[in-house]
């Protein structure tokens, strides 16, 4: 039995692929057509050429169950997601006009403050911010730039609308997992790629290099670039390790690396000690340094947070950019961008409502089994209720949470996430999805051609992360006009 | 290149190579126990001697049989050195050093590891032992084809070439002590079928047809022991792997007190004078020193490059 598309219904959901039954989006046509000329044999035998290549190339991601570390099969979904080109250069402008005015916002709130003295952010917001570091305040890094990478979370809304769900400024994960996918779907669907024009996203790495070593304190041709990581037990450690070797760059954990009396990093090699200039670290903030953080920290290396505040080495993203990755300043970024760039925001936020504001908190409150509380500083979707799933306990819990510390806690009401035909158990089915395109900033901005499209394989989930059952899916932008 | 990174990649290549070389082994002597009339006993037990494993085997089973020694060298998890042990070793070690070597060679040895593990059971039974030893060896091979041929010749590539020609002259002496010189003590008249045993020796080194064409005359013992001891050419002998060492070891940093001990070992196994040495019946004691010799490289090579302040 092979796919009929008459019979494939996504309502009352926005789709991806299929605007209505048998009538597919004009960017998906091809790769729709195509799909209705395999049988179910062909389908099937895809898939499990997609599983194979999957686990032969050890693209993995790691979970922490039960004491032990287990190693899992990246879980991947084999029909790609489409977004017309067209629309896709509207996302990316937004992507980078709201990073812009994000890293202008960082320099402004560790230095002179001015969108808090012209009350545009009240200072309260990040006075409190989990994630403000007064080791940084009075200094501007390289560029003036402090969240390099940025990995957005894109939705897409019942009406087709486009929306940022929150922007990770941290340490984003997923890249890695982009591109192998789009090797997977290469592996898997060769005959498409040469027939349609797809925009290949195999530029990150190089981009990435290039950005780090614009920040390399000593410029040169060849600056010493290295990726710290928490080690083989970090969930993410198959993108630290993909992303070292695809930039050449040194994996290197903290015990590598020490910080000398001139301030500058040097790492642990066979030839003695060599400096670093850039580390694109991997380890939150709080791991980074114990001289500087949490003493506690074997993660970290001494003297860290010293040796960048002497220039002497590049951190991408900067110690301190988190604070703009927080639930509640985030419902400030459409004000930062009209305040230091005086534009509209291309791509709206999620209407939020912060519980540290009285009236919004009440409103919460009485209505929590329509919306969706997320906590300010979580990520990974945990600690978070998802009102209309909830049962009159949870929402009384969250009630009390609430009111413990408001100023942790937004909500949103609960989006009619975007669904896109999936291959389930019972064939075709549609599945709710969001997107994660990386953003690079550093002499210039780049965006990544689509990104990572994260799918709830449970039928009716919402869950997207891939520590809570979570698929993966390609993601094309597709050039119609060629 | 860090010296964690170093470590890792040495021992990734003595795991593979330790792979490698058990597997052949125990094909080998498969091969010999089929050719062997039931009269002749043939012990099991002494290719768990040559891997030095004998403690480890006398926990766990009684019964020294085909059976229980198979399993142990190829399956058992608990003997550190067993083949499937070695493959999973490599892998981990090749985990955390994906960022150094090619990714085709990460593929390889993850391929390597599931395919073991998936046929660990019929890679035991008597009918499918052939098979999944043999395609793990030429997996093995296919590896250091691999990197030989894709990587650059670096410090990265000369640490895995120390680890593999340490592990190679580990073995070779082992095999040597253990094989050969039970072979040799038997001296109470002419072995009906000393010819297979020594070739079965040989075939452990995968050294029967090289031997064949560069020795040229019938097989036995002394020559033998001289073949995979002293011959530089053959890649699998003593002298060819610490020799090996040395190239490696000279173009590493800092490199004066491994070079030595290295240039030391070989010079004393070339000088060895090996009919003398079993006239005298000082094999024995000549292959125990040249051991220490070896594992005292190892060491050497531990305190230059892989400082334990890294182990934090």
């Amino acid at each position: 039995m092979s796919i009929d598309w008459k019979t494939y219904d996504p309502s009352p959901f926005y789709d991806e692929l299929i605007a209505a039954p048998g009538k597919p989006r004009s960017a998906a046509r091809q790769l729709t057509d195509y799909l209705a000329s395999l049988d179910d044999d062909e389908i099937q035998a895809r898939k499990q050429a997609a599983e194979l290549a999957i686990v032969e190339m050890g693209i993995s991601f790691t979970v922490y169950s039960e004491g032990e570390n287990i190693d899992r099969a990246w879980p991947f979904d084999i029909i790609p997601r489409v977004i017309p080109r067209k629309e896709w250069e509207q996302v990316e402008a937004g992507l980078v006009q709201r990073l812009t005015a994000l890293n202008m916002f960082i320099d402004d709130i560790y230095n002179e403050q001015r969108i808090v003295h012209d009350k545009v952010v009240p200072a309260y917001v990040f006075a409190n911010s989990k994630n403000f570091r007064e080791q940084c305040k009075g200094f501007t890094p390289p560029l003036g730039v402090w969240a390099h990478i940025c990995g957005s979370d894109l939705v897409r809304d019942g009406d087709g609308t486009i929306y940022v769900l929150e922007d990770n400024l941290r340490v984003p994960s997923g890249v890695s997992y982009m591109l192998e996918n789009r090797q997977v779907t290469k592996r898997v669907f060769p005959e498409l790629f040469e027939n349609s024009s797809i925009l290949p996203v195999d530029e990150y790495t190089t981009q990435l290099f290039d950005m780090l070593a614009a920040i390399s304190p000593r410029p040169q041709d060849y600056p010493q670039i290295a990726v710290l990581t928490p080690g083989i037990f970090n969930s993410a450690y198959f993108e630290h390790s993909f992303l070292a070797q695809r930039m050449g760059a040194q994996l290197v954990e903290g015990a590598d690396l020490v910080v000398e009396d001139d301030d500058c990093v040097y790492m642990r090699t066979i030839d003695g000690l060599e400096r670093v200039d850039v580390i694109y670290r991997r380890i939150d903030d709080e791991f980074m340094d114990p001289e500087a953080f949490r003493p506690d920290s074997m993660l970290g290396v001494p003297g860290l947070m010293r040796a960048w505040r002497n220039g002497k080495v590049g951190i991408a993203n900067a110690p301190g950019s988190g604070v703009a990755d927080d639930k509640v300043i985030y419902t400030f970024v459409p004000a930062m961008i009209k305040y230091y760039l005086d534009q509209d925001p291309i791509i709206p936020n999620v209407p939020t409502w912060m519980c540290v504001d009285k009236q919004d908190r009440e409103h919460v409150i009485a209505n929590l089994e329509h919306l969706v509380v997320k906590p300010a500083n979580e990520s990974g979707g945990y600690g978070m209720l998802v009102g209309p799933h909830s049962t009159k306990k949870q929402r009384a819990e969250f009630a009390q949470l609430i009111r413990k510390d408001p100023r942790n806690y937004i909500a949103q009401p609960t989006l009619s996430l975007s669904v896109a035909p999936t291959l389930c158990e019972d064939g075709l089915e549609p599945r709710h999805l969001d997107l994660r395109p990386f953003v690079l900033q550093g002499v210039r901005t780049d965006v990544t051609a689509g990104g990572l499209t994260r799918v709830a394989m449970r039928k009716g989930s919402l869950v997207v992360n891939s520590s809570q059952g979570g698929g993966s899916k390609d993601t094309w932008i597709v050039d119609e006009e060629v | 290149m860090l010296s964690r990174v170093a470590e890792r990649l040495y021992w990734m290549a003595r795991y593979v190579e330790r792979a490698e070389n058990t597997a052949r082994m125990t094909m080998a002597f498969h091969a010999l126990a089929l050719d062997m009339p039931k009269t002749v006993r043939l012990s099991w037990k002494g290719l768990v001697s040559v891997t030095g494993t004998d403690h480890i085997f006398d926990e766990h089973y009684q019964r020294e049989d085909d059976r229980n020694c198979v399993k142990f060298l190829v399956a058992d998890t608990y003997n550190p050195s067993s083949v499937f042990s070695s493959l999973r070793a490599a892998r981990e070690n090749v985990r955390t050093t994906r960022d150094l070597v090619p990714t085709e060679a990460w593929e390889v040895v993850n391929e390597l590891y599931l395919f073991a593990r998936e046929h660990l059971d019929a890679g035991i039974s008597k009918r499918g032992r052939y098979i999944f030893l043999s395609d793990v060896v030429r997996r093995c091979q296919t590896l250091t084809g691999l990197l030989a041929g894709s990587m650059s010749h670096d410090p990265a590539y000369d640490f895995i070439r120390l680890g593999r020609n340490l592990e190679r002259a580990d073995m070779a002496t082992r095999q040597i002590d253990v094989g050969a010189i039970r072979l040799l003590e038997r001296r109470e008249g002419p072995e009906p079928y000393e010819g297979l045993l020594w070739t079965s020796v040989l075939r452990s080194q995968s050294g029967f047809q090289m031997y064949r064409q560069h020795v040229k005359r019938r097989i036995n013992g002394p020559d033998v022991v001289r073949f995979l001891l002293q011959d530089v050419p053959f890649p699998r002998s003593v002298a060819h792997a610490l020799t090996q060492s040395e190239v490696a070891l000279d173009r590493l940093p800092h490199n004066e007190i491994p070079l030595r001990v290295a240039m030391q070992a070989r010079r004393h196994v070339l000088d060895a004078n090996v009919d003398k040495l079993i006239a005298t019946e000082g094999l024995h004691a000549f292959m125990d020193k040249l051991q220490l010799e070896i594992a005292g490289l190892h060491v050497a090579i531990a305190e230059c490059w892989f400082p334990a302040a890294v182990e934090a």
